[in-house]
């Protein structure tokens, strides 16, 4: 594949296997900087193993990943974690919320690892709150709030470091549709005019129609579609 | 959809001229496709012919006369016939699609492939609706559901299949 200009994460001749069973084989992966591209499949196609080496937490057996010019697979566990904290933001299907702390702590709960002060990662957090339209669970904890609310909390911690890439694993595979679709709408609204890239793991068609384009990832390869189309 | 049903349900509200008949479907009903006067007024005359409208009162101005309609108790009852009859649901049962499937694996072609390029073009239309329904209104809303609903069924049965597709090239090659 070559790199499609302006790419601000790529990903070349993924390669990885789980002992003898293989999850990716040879994917390939683009995407630039306020694009939305969802990566879909059956289960067990290899699209989570996908998004877990592009986000850097999992490394691949072989191939090449590129963030702003960066090799990823390159770099320590240290400096992977650092991108992580500091360019990333993640939604994964059960928000995976602390359940100690408030909502608003929650959301500036990455800012906080980043080294912000309490009042100015909460004072960010806030905003983000209003923007998701929770900010009045400011002071619940996770467990008292529904799965719609709690999944729009962990929307609000995705971006409270302005992400240039979030990465959102079935984000709304626990809610109806309705409250999906909510999810996706602000989601995206929110992505986009932060020109964050988001990746989105979905099998869910209406899911991907918030996307601007997908690829299809079947027995661990990947198909760009708008290349084929 | 009937039109002359809608047009007559509309004028249940009271009587209309042609033009505010056409105006009040398109708004409500129309969407990318509007009503053509000619079928406006096609429709107006088999409605007076069949005696479910009369005209009300007509208007010579400059132009070409305006006819002012009103439903009849007959043109009541045919919408309220109309309204209670169910649609009948669609059999789906011959899909180009499944033609195509079946087809390219006959003749040993990548039926994985046509099924792709399908799931993208499905997914360029939904992309379209999810777009006008978040800057739309609420029958907005209902309306680009309604299709997106549809779509994302056939989205599904598309899943399926690629899900089976080795064990329908036995079936079918057998």
């Amino acid at each position: 594949m070559t790199i499609p200009a302006g790419s601000l994460l790529t990903a070349q001749d993924l390669r990885k296997a789980y002992g003898p069973t293989t999850a990716l084989d040879g994917a390939e992966f683009s995407i630039h900087p306020g694009e939305v591209v969802a990566v879909m499949g059956p289960s067990g196609s290899g699209k989570s193993t996908l998004l877990h080496c592009l986000a850097g937490i999992v490394m691949p057996d072989s191939g090449s990943i590129t963030y702003n010019g960066r090799e990823v697979t390159a770099m320590s566990d240290a400096e992977r974690s650092a991108l992580r904290r500091s360019e990333f933001g993640f939604v994964f299907q059960f928000g995976q919320l602390v359940p100690e702390l408030t909502c608003v702590e929650n959301v500036a709960l990455p800012m906080r690892l980043n080294g912000s002060s309490r009042k100015e990662a909460e004072r960010t957090a806030l905003a983000w709150m209003e923007r998701l339209e929770v900010d009045e669970l400011r002071k619940k904890r996770p467990g008292e709030v529904s799965g719609g609310q709690g999944q729009r909390v962990a929307v609000a911690r995705a971006l409270v470091t302005n992400p240039r890439v979030v990465f959102a694993d079935e984000p709304t595979g626990a809610l109806d549709s309705f409250n999906g679709e909510r999810v996706m709408e602000l989601l995206t609204d929110a992505a986009r005019s932060a020109n964050a890239a988001v990746v989105l793991v979905t099998h869910e068609a209406r899911v991907a129609a918030y996307s601007d384009r997908e690829i299809v990832v079947r027995d661990g390869k990947s198909r760009d579609m708008e290349r084929v189309v | 959809m009937s039109i002359g049903h809608t047009l007559l349900g509309l004028l249940e509200s009271g009587p209309r001229h042609g033009y505010d008949l056409k105006r009040a479907f398109d708004e409500k009903f129309g969407h990318d496709r509007p009503l053509h006067y000619g079928q406006v007024y096609s429709t107006m005359s088999r409605l007076l012919k069949n005696g479910l409208v009369e005209v009300d009162g007509i208007e010579a101005g400059g132009g070409p006369e305006r006819k002012r309609y009103a439903i009849t108790e007959a043109g009541i009852t045919d919408v309220e016939r109309w309204l209670a009859t169910p649609e009948k649901p669609e059999p789906y049962l011959q899909s180009t699609l499944y033609t195509k499937v079946v087809l390219a694996l006959l003749t040993h072609r990548d039926a994985a492939d046509i099924l792709d390029t399908q799931r993208s073009e499905h997914l360029r239309s939904m992309r379209i609706l999810t777009d006008r329904k978040r800057k739309g209104d609420l029958a907005d809303q209902l309306i680009c559901d309604h299709a997106l609903f549809h779509l994302e069924a056939d989205l599904r049965w598309l899943e399926l299949t690629a899900a089976r597709l080795d064990k329908l090239r036995e079936a079918v090659t057998r």
